[in-house]
């Protein structure tokens, strides 16, 4: 079993609402307070793109559903904050210290704004490990689902594509393996690949036979489609 | 399970989001770990300099340039770096090219990935259960949402985002357009476009054509 984000497939949730033309970037002020809160406390060092994506995935799965989105943002950032030392849990009730901070250093100035977004975050890496695929190879995905490396644990293996043959499209060289980075367990850089499956490999009722999903998955994902050894 | 616990901290802070938010601003600056003017000067980045406008115009220079459109296709970074757009959430761009055999849409099944440098923030649709849920499976009754019916001789296929590698689609250049600069031909490519639940309509203010 999975979590509440991983919901591609999930029958039930209703009609998709475009925005009107006009809508704001930003639908309310706290919005992109929200946002920018999270981007400038990512400049403190204390987490990676992986750990903070899994703080929101582990909001619970009764606050997951009821908060909004950028609800779901600031309350990650909150308990990261207090997991990493950063804040205690005092400050957060409004009784904690005044006064800098021993991070305060590092905190994001605006004239540093502009590079640091420029700059981003890549996530190639030399790695030691061979791809052992090319495009055009037959793949199967692991299955169970769920990360390999931690019960419970953060993947980018969504569970629809869980023990779904494939077949490799695209390779986008070595990145950091999530399910490593969100865990403090290194970056583990290895191969990554764009799979395609067909519709049909992944629903009981694919729309059209000719259609098909890509997902972005790394080596340590997959395995020759059992299938297609010999051919 | 992994740090999983009943009592998460930011239940401590004020329930109303706005609150919440404030509360938390509040306590970071005092200590001097988040600065104001910083916080304003991301939310002017992404409210008023980086938005749709910058894929536009990536897609109107493929749609007028045969050489800069295979460059584009094939290794994408290297032809955005040239023109500025490279950064945060568009580290690793692919663009993928929709054709009358195949239409491309992009979803993160996940969370809400998306090419910032290329199109600014999502918008909420983008980051809905519903279009989070439902893309991956029945892209074709998404797209009847969005007042889109593709033929069906046409393939959908959908790119669930699941790694740090962003893609754009380069929707397929309308009829009618033969005659029109980069800029007139930016102006018709929406945001949706480049996602992938919108097609690329002709010109409106062409009076010898019929509406």
């Amino acid at each position: 079993m999975s979590r509440l984000h991983d919901m591609g497939g999930r029958i039930g949730d209703g009609p998709v609402v475009p925005d009107p033309a006009d809508a704001p970037v930003f639908e309310h002020d706290w919005h992109a307070r929200a946002l920018a809160v999270t981007l400038a406390c990512g400049s403190l060092g204390k987490w990676n793109i992986d750990v903070s994506r899994h703080a929101r995935e582990r909001l619970s799965p009764k606050d997951y559903t009821r908060f909004s989105y950028y609800e779901k943002w600031i309350s990650a950032l909150a308990d990261l904050l207090v997991e990493n030392g950063v804040l205690t849990r005092e400050d957060l009730r409004g009784q904690g210290d005044a006064g800098p901070h021993v991070l305060a250093s590092r905190a994001l100035k605006a004239e540093a704004v502009s590079a640091v977004l420029a700059k981003g975050g890549p996530a190639n890496r030399d790695s030691d490990i061979a791809a052992a695929y090319r495009p055009g190879d037959r793949v199967k995905t692991r299955h169970p689902g769920g990360s390999a490396l931690v019960d419970g644990g953060h993947t980018r293996l969504p569970d629809y594509a869980a023990g779904a043959c494939g077949e490799i499209l695209l390779q986008h060289g070595a990145h950091v393996l999530p399910d490593s980075n969100a865990h403090g367990l290194g970056e583990m850089p290895e191969p990554l690949y764009a799979v395609a499956f067909k519709a049909g490999e992944l629903w009981a009722h694919p729309e059209h036979p000719n259609d098909d999903v890509v997902l972005d998955l790394w080596q340590s994902y997959l395995q020759p489609d059992p299938e297609a050894a010999g051919t | 399970m992994p740090h999983d616990h009943s009592d998460h901290p930011h239940a401590l802070l004020p329930s109303d989001p706005a609150l919440r938010v404030k509360a938390l601003e509040t306590i970071l600056t005092r200590k001097g770990l988040i600065e104001p003017a910083a916080l304003d000067e991301i939310i002017d980045t992404y409210q008023n300099k980086i938005g749709p406008q910058n894929g536009a115009r990536v897609v109107a220079r493929a749609w007028s340039d045969p050489a800069f459109k295979a460059a584009l296709l094939a290794d994408a970074d290297p032809v955005l770096a040239e023109l500025g757009y490279y950064g945060r959430q568009g580290e690793h761009m692919v663009v993928v090219e929709n054709t009358p055999a195949q239409h491309n849409m992009v979803v993160c099944t996940l969370c809400s990935c998306y090419p910032w440098p290329l199109l600014g923030i999502p918008p909420g649709w983008y980051k809905s259960d519903a279009y989070r849920a439902r893309a991956v499976r029945e892209p074709r009754r998404v797209l009847a949402d969005f007042g889109v019916t593709l033929p069906a001789d046409t393939a959908v296929r959908v790119w669930d985002s699941t790694a740090e590698v962003r893609y754009l689609v380069l929707p397929m250049r309308p009829q009618g357009t033969a005659g029109l600069d980069e800029p007139a031909l930016a102006a018709l490519v929406s945001r949706d476009s480049m996602i992938g639940t919108a097609l690329v309509g002709a010109p409106q203010s062409n009076s010898e054509a019929p509406a």
